[in-house]
């Protein structure tokens, strides 16, 4: 039980951080291929 | 030399000037090094902790600036879920304050664990009957949201702002940021609650022992209370400094004096609950375990009554009364009073539930040990303060970290006509917080 508790909480908290930063990378690809951003350059 | 790189519409010294006044600080931070490396390599008796302290320096400063460094959940929670959209103009300081404490956290424990290569133990081989264990957990994942709400600040560079991808990438973590904020409340309640836990489930310590509601005993709440009453302060405190070296204005009064406020409210429930906590324990629980409050106090210099009298009425009551006071807010002597005091209060009580707890003897043929730590100790423990100046300078100078001080502190420039006109009307680049 303090196993499913500690390894489920740190993977949980793990996997929100990987597929929030994965989500901002690849919108962020497709983004720069559509030219968007390029206002700053 | 590095104008390229500085934002736009700010003032900043020239660099050799900041190198020149860095000098001390590097040194104190190469010193912090070497002694870093003596004991990786020769190991813990470098230090003068012995087997009365297990805990010692280190592990106080690691929970005090783990408790100072709250202020960047607390302010994140305000800021990205309770709506409090006035302090996106101090949110990128308390984060970079954050990143700071929590990185100089995870150091000490590098440096505390005596081998650091077996550092992922605790990860493969967790005992989860440990709170310490959860601690390891939340403290790594923290310090990885602290890093993905730094991270945007750094985009914003002015030339690394300039390539589309990491422009796009800045936007879209500024975006969901109010995800990573979430996530890293709920890591800093836990985290902050165990480290008071840790103390708290020790019922072979009287000193440090308390009742609670189910697995957590009362000092979990009471820690993550505290970090989320001094954190802001100490941001605040940090704020100010800043203000005083740069000779400039970086956030508006209005901004300070919301999170103060705040911070003063929280501060006033916790010192209340902190009280009655001290008083059900002085006259319930240790008399329970055939203890009285005396028993816990001594004469010599580091564990008197004075101690207890000091954080709940000289650093608890006091700045709590003037924090909520308009009146003691607005006059700048007392609100710095109040704010370091504040301050001062998380130092001592962690002090008060690490090393105190150490010594208070236990058996009746117990004595008080006392400990002095070693100038190893010493180093290793100024190294994280070194380091964090430096960063907050190289931030200051080269991101834009505050997001009112161009219009708080317009440049004259010649613009192509001749004429001066204020920097601010395109200072544009330096963005107000998107976070």
């Amino acid at each position: 039980m303090s196993h499913l508790v500690f390894m489920g909480g740190l993977w949980f908290a793990l996997n929100i951080l990987g597929l929030g930063m994965t989500y901002c990378i690849i919108k962020a690809a497709i983004d720069t291929s559509k030219g968007k951003g390029g206002e700053h350059s | 030399m590095d104008s390229a790189l500085i934002p736009k519409g700010v003032n900043r010294c020239p660099l050799s000037e900041l190198i020149l006044k860095l000098g001390p600080v590097v040194a104190v931070l190469l010193w912090g090094v070497v002694a870093m490396f003596m004991c990786w390599i020769k190991g813990l008796n470098q230090t003068n902790m012995n087997d009365s302290y297990g805990f010692a320096l280190w592990i106080w400063a690691d929970l005090t600036v783990i408790a100072l460094g709250g202020g960047a959940f607390f302010t994140g929670l305000l800021r990205y879920i309770i709506g409090k959209d006035k302090l996106k103009n101090i949110i990128n300081f308390a984060v970079l304050i954050g990143f700071i404490c929590y990185s100089s956290a995870l150091l000490i424990l590098a440096i505390d664990i005596g081998q650091p290569l077996r550092g992922w133990f605790i990860f493969w081989h967790a005992n989860v009957h440990s709170m310490l264990t959860e601690v390891a957990f939340c403290l790594t994942c923290y310090f990885m949201v602290l890093t993905i709400e730094y991270l945007p600040l750094i985009l914003e560079n002015r030339q690394i702002d300039r390539l589309p991808f990491f422009h796009n990438l800045s936007h879209n973590m500024h975006e969901i940021m109010a995800v990573f904020a979430a996530t890293g409340a709920f890591l800093s309640f836990f985290h902050q609650g165990s480290l008071g836990g840790v103390a708290g489930v020790l019922f072979g310590r009287p000193f440090a022992f308390r009742e609670g509601i189910f697995i957590w005993p009362w000092t979990f709440f009471l820690f993550t209370w505290s970090a989320a009453a001094c954190g802001p302060c100490f941001t605040i405190m940090l704020l100010k400094i800043t203000e005083r070296i740069t000779r400039k204005k970086l956030v508006k009064d209005d901004v300070v004096d919301l999170l103060a406020k705040i911070a003063g409210w929280m501060l006033t429930t916790y010192i209340i609950a902190k009280i009655i906590d001290t008083w059900y324990w002085a006259m319930v629980t240790a008399p329970s375990l055939g203890f009285e409050l005396t028993d816990f106090y001594s004469n010599n210099p580091f564990y008197g009554m004075w101690i207890l009298i000091l954080e709940i009425v000289v650093c608890g009551i006091i700045p709590s009364i003037i924090l909520i006071s308009k009146k003691g807010r607005s006059n700048p002597v007392s609100f710095m009073t109040a704010v370091v005091l504040a301050v001062l209060g998380a130092c001592v009580n962690r002090w008060a539930m690490v090393l105190q707890v150490m010594a208070a003897p236990v058996l009746t043929f117990e004595g008080w040990p006392m400990y002095y730590p070693s100038w190893q100790e010493v180093a290793t423990t100024l190294l994280p303060v070194a380091y964090g100046i430096i960063l907050v300078a190289l931030s200051y100078r080269y991101l834009p970290v505050f997001p009112q001080e161009v219009e708080l502190n317009p440049v004259e420039s010649e613009d192509q006509g001749g004429k001066a006109k204020k920097a601010a009307l395109s200072g544009a680049e330096v963005s107000p917080a998107r976070a």
